[in-house]
């Protein structure tokens, strides 16, 4: 727990994050950054917006204003020139339509030809309009330089490189150890349909070092030999450590993990411990943690962020945070008179 | 199993106007096609055509009724309800034609009350038997289950109910006593409306009615309520789950049944695969006006019933189903909550 | 009355493959090759052995071996949608007529006309034949395309919705075939279709069903090894997982739009040269041909033979097909031959669909992993808790078994 890690430049910055469910404000324009490296942690009593703030930064629900940025890079606000976008995916198809039609009208294009033109219009539109669903990174970064934006989803934070644990363990339950941690490395292989179905080499030794890789992971994670074991019927504390082989599987910069010591009996936490700080001082993993337990948290946190109601009410260091009156009084109500 | 959350859109405060904004923009519609349909075809045929989709759409509504029960309350869409309309069908024909020997219109009004009662009471309970043995033997075990199980378990007894009517009936049409007498009419300014279609659409109106009522004010209708929105919290505050399931499915089916009874009065012929196109449209009207909220399902049936008649009436007969099916899929796209259901948001 | 939680690793197929089945996986294209050319090999040998030769003559049989092929390769693309990705799709014969009318456009009289080419009359029934070939491939990307457009709508709706939608489109994809006269004959459908043709072969023919028997299997030959390679890849992953948790996949950085419309547009492309395939041997097609009960028949062939499990599929496929179109049909002509009581009216074809719905309300009820289950799958229903022991659990203070880790 080295003080100087709070002062290595942010990989996370959340500005402003603001989330409104109809009447009720969730979170209330809460800053938030990262520093590099750090562990850090956000706590609050219950219903004091942490799942939701949690949910705004990694893509799974919009923020009603402010913005997240991760490495630089605005991932999450709100969708902006959208209209536009609408209007890009017809574009094209209209253009070759009213061409068309104008060549028609001229007489210049007829019959066989009209009728492919025709089909080529509706090509591209279909085209366009997968495009838009599917969203791969290209077609986002270009928006971007147009001034289009949409929030990333879950599955673009993990390729840019934030991991997660959820806090209720949402394991693929019927498929093994190692094929959950292959699951998560989705992100970071290549193989494709193509190279899946013509078995090429470059995919068979993807797998096989795909394979190798999660087996380390799971080693890390103290899982080694149970890779075969369906996650169903691991013991609930290898489940956790489960999660998290599969959430670093995907070579994350940044690691969330809600609530991991939930359920967790002392021994347990406290290897929960060792193995963050593992992940912070042997892989150089920046992690945010969502908690509980007060032990583990004054215990490993860099740094502590308390919410209330909505709002950031402290933020500091363990001891800093411990001694804060409006902590206080959040957790354990007005000292009395 | 969880559908990804869509992500909503941010902080739009749900106006409660937006709900009547959205009914009278329904409202617009309707008059637009009730305008262009006076236009087209007479305000004397268009008002009889009014009558024909409100009797169709009272029968979909009927059904609906049962589908959006059921999924309101176990999340299932039980595939086999609009075989168990099919069966309400054949029940009353046989009930009719061969025990009673009935085979035209009964002029007599007390003797017509009398075996319409009979009729309703007897296929509703015996439909009613239907739907609480089928949920006992073959849905119950499978609550747990994953969403497959029950479904396909559903569509395998839809399959059942077809081909037992089938091998007892035969696979074509067969007749189903119209003893309300359809030369009973009453003009409605230059049209002729039969007193048939106001009595159908009548007995919907009762039954629907009754049906709130029920589920409102009754304490076994607050148990399915309960149920519906939370099954544990409903177990801890001592509701007995399985029989305010088993119950859900004896009204659905009842009305279902009921339902049967009044298609073969209006339509007096019924076959073993009526069941699946009528169950598909009457699922519609169920999404259509929002799952789960029995309001919506009437609401939707007279609207498929207005479709439909409107389709034919414009020369589209062969289009309707595509038409009602298209219906379908665009609201599950676009508002799968339907017209009067709630946006649903991420469940665990 | 199923299994609670079963904690021991074989049962739950935790542990390592042996044998077999690990030799198998190591050299998967090549034990399926294998495997069909023995199947294949040995089913026209029992068509000329009793009892099977008393039942209808040798080359019926092959003949209905082909026919049995068409669902199999149904069966098993549907596997991939409903049984590896979880994409419960109810209107799987939408694919199957499409597949079937993009052959009728290529090599009919009348589907050239449509549109405005000549390649029927010009090349003549040798050569055009030809077209066969090229043809499985199109009809596959047409219908893959297809089976894109109609997923996409999809993407957000869970189980059951799902699985109305694609049940509507089921309906409707026949209803426009059905309507559109001018485009597609409406009711009396394509006729004169060209039948395959190889150079020294020539034409296949309505007489001799070998050509169109050994075409079948070198087809199910090569999609069950893609199909195979397919989930043995990252993508199969992929489809496991949002199988499982669709949240949890996404939160583990796959695009799940992507993946769900792979899974609809591989799948749809199987049921395309199926689709080119009996459209070329029953040389025609019309609306009829392409029912809910093509659907639901393909459904209940997945959900017997196995969900997930590709071998078992198709067995399942293949038995469920011979017991449809013999069994039954020989079973009339036994009763009625022999004339019992009661058993010589009863008219079993007709029963087969009561059967179907009987034998699909047992499995799910008994084994609803199917006759050769895929060992996640087996896991995934078979630990169910059924209500009735759910309520023995649940105390007056309401604990569930559920809430249970």
């Amino acid at each position: 727990m080295s003080d100087n890690v709070l002062s290595n430049p942010p990989i996370l910055v959340a500005d402003q994050v603001t989330r409104r469910f109809g009447g009720l404000v969730a979170v209330n324009k809460v800053d938030f950054t990262i520093p590099e490296r750090s562990i850090v942690s956000l706590i609050g009593p219950n219903g004091a917006g942490k799942t939701t703030f949690f949910n705004v930064l990694l893509g799974v629900i919009d923020p009603t204003d402010g913005s997240v940025e991760f490495m630089d890079r605005r991932m999450i606000a709100r969708p902006e020139r959208l209209a536009v976008e609408s209007l890009l995916w017809v574009l094209p198809a209209l253009l070759t339509g009213l061409l068309a039609f104008a060549l028609a009208e001229a007489g210049i294009l007829s019959g066989r030809l009209l009728a492919v033109v025709g089909f080529l219009v509706l090509l591209l539109l279909i085209g366009m309009l997968l495009l838009a669903i599917i969203r791969p990174v290209w077609y986002q970064t270009r928006l971007a330089r147009v001034g289009i934006f949409r929030s990333a989803r879950p599955n673009d934070m993990v390729e840019a490189g934030v991991g997660r644990t959820f806090q209720n363990i949402r394991l693929f339950k019927n498929m093994t150890a190692v094929e959950n941690v292959l699951a998560g490395m989705h992100s970071k292989l290549h193989g494709n349909l193509v190279s899946a179905m013509f078995n090429s080499r470059g995919m068979r030794v993807e797998e096989a070092a795909a394979e190798r890789r999660a087996d380390e992971l799971l080693t890390l994670v103290g899982l080694r030999g149970k890779g075969n074991e369906a996650a169903r019927n691991l013991p609930y504390g290898d489940q956790r450590r489960l999660e998290i082989a599969r959430a670093l599987a995907s070579d994350p910069k940044l690691l969330l993990l809600d609530e991991p010591a939930a359920g967790m009996n002392p021994k347990e936490t406290q290897d929960l411990v060792a193995l963050i700080s593992r992940l912070r001082n042997d892989l150089g993993l920046t992690i945010l943690l969502i908690e509980h337990d007060m032990k583990l948290v004054m215990g490993i946190s860099d740094r502590i962020t308390v919410l209330d109601h909505g709002e950031k009410i402290a933020e500091g260091t363990p001891e800093e945070v411990r001694k804060d009156p409006r902590v206080i009084e959040a957790y354990l109500g007005a000292p009395a008179a | 199993m969880t559908a990804l959350p869509a992500t909503n859109d941010a902080g739009r405060p749900s106006v409660p106007a937006g709900r009547v904004v959205r009914l009278l923009v329904l409202l617009a519609i309707l008059g637009g096609i009730a305008w262009l349909a006076v236009k087209n075809m007479g305000a004397e045929q268009a008002t009889e055509q009014l009558f024909n989709a409100l009797t169709r759409g009272a029968i979909y509504a009927l059904i609906a009724l049962g589908y959006t029960m059921v999924y309101g309350i176990i999340e299932l869409i039980n595939f086999a309800h609009g075989d168990m309309f099919m069966v309400g069908a054949f029940v009353s024909l046989t009930f009719l034609g061969q025990i009673l020997g009935l085979e035209g219109a009964v002029t007599n009004i007390p003797l017509l009350i009398a075996l319409l009662a009979a009729t309703f009471l007897v296929t509703m309970a015996i439909l009613a038997l239907v739907g609480v043995t089928i949920e006992r033997y073959a849905y119950k075990p499978l609550r747990n289950a994953p969403r497959l199980a029950p479904l396909i378990t559903a569509i395998g007894v839809s399959f059942i109910l077809q081909n037992l009517v089938q091998l007892v009936y035969g696979p074509y049409q067969t007749n189903s006593p119209k003893i309300f007498p359809d030369t009973w009419v009453i003009q409605v300014g230059s049209a002729t409306v039969p007193v048939l279609s106001l009595f159908i659409i009548g007995v919907a109106v009762v039954l629907m009615i009754g049906l709130q009522l029920f589920i409102g004010r009754t304490r076994l209708g607050r148990a399915m309520r309960s149920t519906a929105a939370d099954r544990d919290a409903a177990a801890l505050m001592g509701v007995n789950i399985n029989r305010t399931i088993a119950i859900t499915f004896l009204i659905g089916s009842a009305l279902a049944g009921a339902a049967g009874v009044v298609n073969g009065l209006q339509y007096g012929v019924a076959r073993f695969d009526d069941g699946f196109q009528a169950g598909l449209k009457a699922f519609t009207a169920a999404v259509l006006g929002g799952i789960g909220n029995t309001v919506g399902a009437a609401l939707g049936g007279f609207i498929i019933g207005f479709i439909e008649v409107g389709a034919t009436a414009m020369g589209y007969t062969r289009w309707g189903p595509a038409i009602v099916f298209g219906v379908l899929v665009i609201v599950l796209v676009f508002r799968p909550a339907g017209l009067l259901g709630q946006q649903l948001g991420e469940r665990a | 009355m199923s299994v609670v939680t079963d904690l021991s690793p074989k049962a739950a197929g935790g542990g390592r493959m042996t044998g077999l089945r690990l030799t198998a996986s190591r050299h998967r294209s090549w034990s399926i090759v294998l495997g069909i050319a023995v199947v294949g090999a040995i089913l026209p040998v029992l068509a000329y052995l009793p009892p099977f030769s008393l039942a209808q003559p040798a080359n019926a049989w092959i003949d209905g071996y082909t026919n049995a092929g068409v669902f199999v390769l149904l069966a098993l693309g549907l596997n991939l949608v409903v049984g590896v990705a979880g994409l419960l799709d109810l209107g799987y014969a939408a694919f199957f007529a499409i597949g079937a009318y993009t052959y009728a456009y290529v090599a009919s009289p009348f589907g050239n006309s449509v549109l405005g080419i000549n390649l029927v009359e010009s090349l003549g029934t040798e050569v055009g034949g030809l077209v066969f070939w090229p043809m499985l491939l199109v009809g596959a990307l047409v219908a893959a395309t297809f089976g894109i457009l109609l997923g996409a709508p999809t993407l957000r709706l869970r189980g059951d919705y799902l699985a109305i939608v694609t049940l509507g489109f089921g309906e409707i994809v026949p209803i426009v075939f059905l309507n559109s006269d001018q485009l597609t004959n409406g009711t009396n459908g394509i006729g004169g279709l060209l039948r395959p043709s190889l150079p020294i072969i020539g034409s296949f023919s309505a007489i001799n069903p070998w050509p169109y028997y050994i075409t079948m299997l070198v087809l199910v030959s090569f999609v069950m090894i893609m199909c195979y390679r397919l989930v043995e890849s990252r993508l199969g992953r992929a489809w496991e997982a949002i199988r499982e948790d669709e949240l949890a996949a996404a939160a583990n950085g796959i695009n799940t739009v992507t993946v769900k419309l792979l899974a609809f547009a591989l799948g749809a492309s199987t049921a395309g040269i199926a689709g080119v395939f009996n459209a070329s041997k029953l040389v025609t097609v019309s609306p009829d041909q392409f029912t809910f009960i093509v659907s639901f028949t393909v459904l209940s062939m997945v959900v017997l033979g196995g969900m997930g499990n590709f071998w078992g599929v198709a067995v399942g496929a293949f038995v469920i097909y011979t017991i449809n179109n013999v069994l039954l049909k020989t079973l009339n002509q036994f009763f009625d031959q022999t004339g019992f009581p009661i058993l010589k009216d009863i008219d079993f074809i007709q029963l087969q669909f009561l059967l179907y719905g009987l034998a699909l309300v047992a499995m799910m009820l008994l084994r609803p992993e199917g006759l050769f289950p895929n060992s996640r799958r087996k896991r995934e229903l078979h630990t169910a808790i059924t209500a009735d022991e759910q309520d023995s659990l649940t105390t007056a203070e309401g604990t569930t078994e559920e809430g249970q880790r």
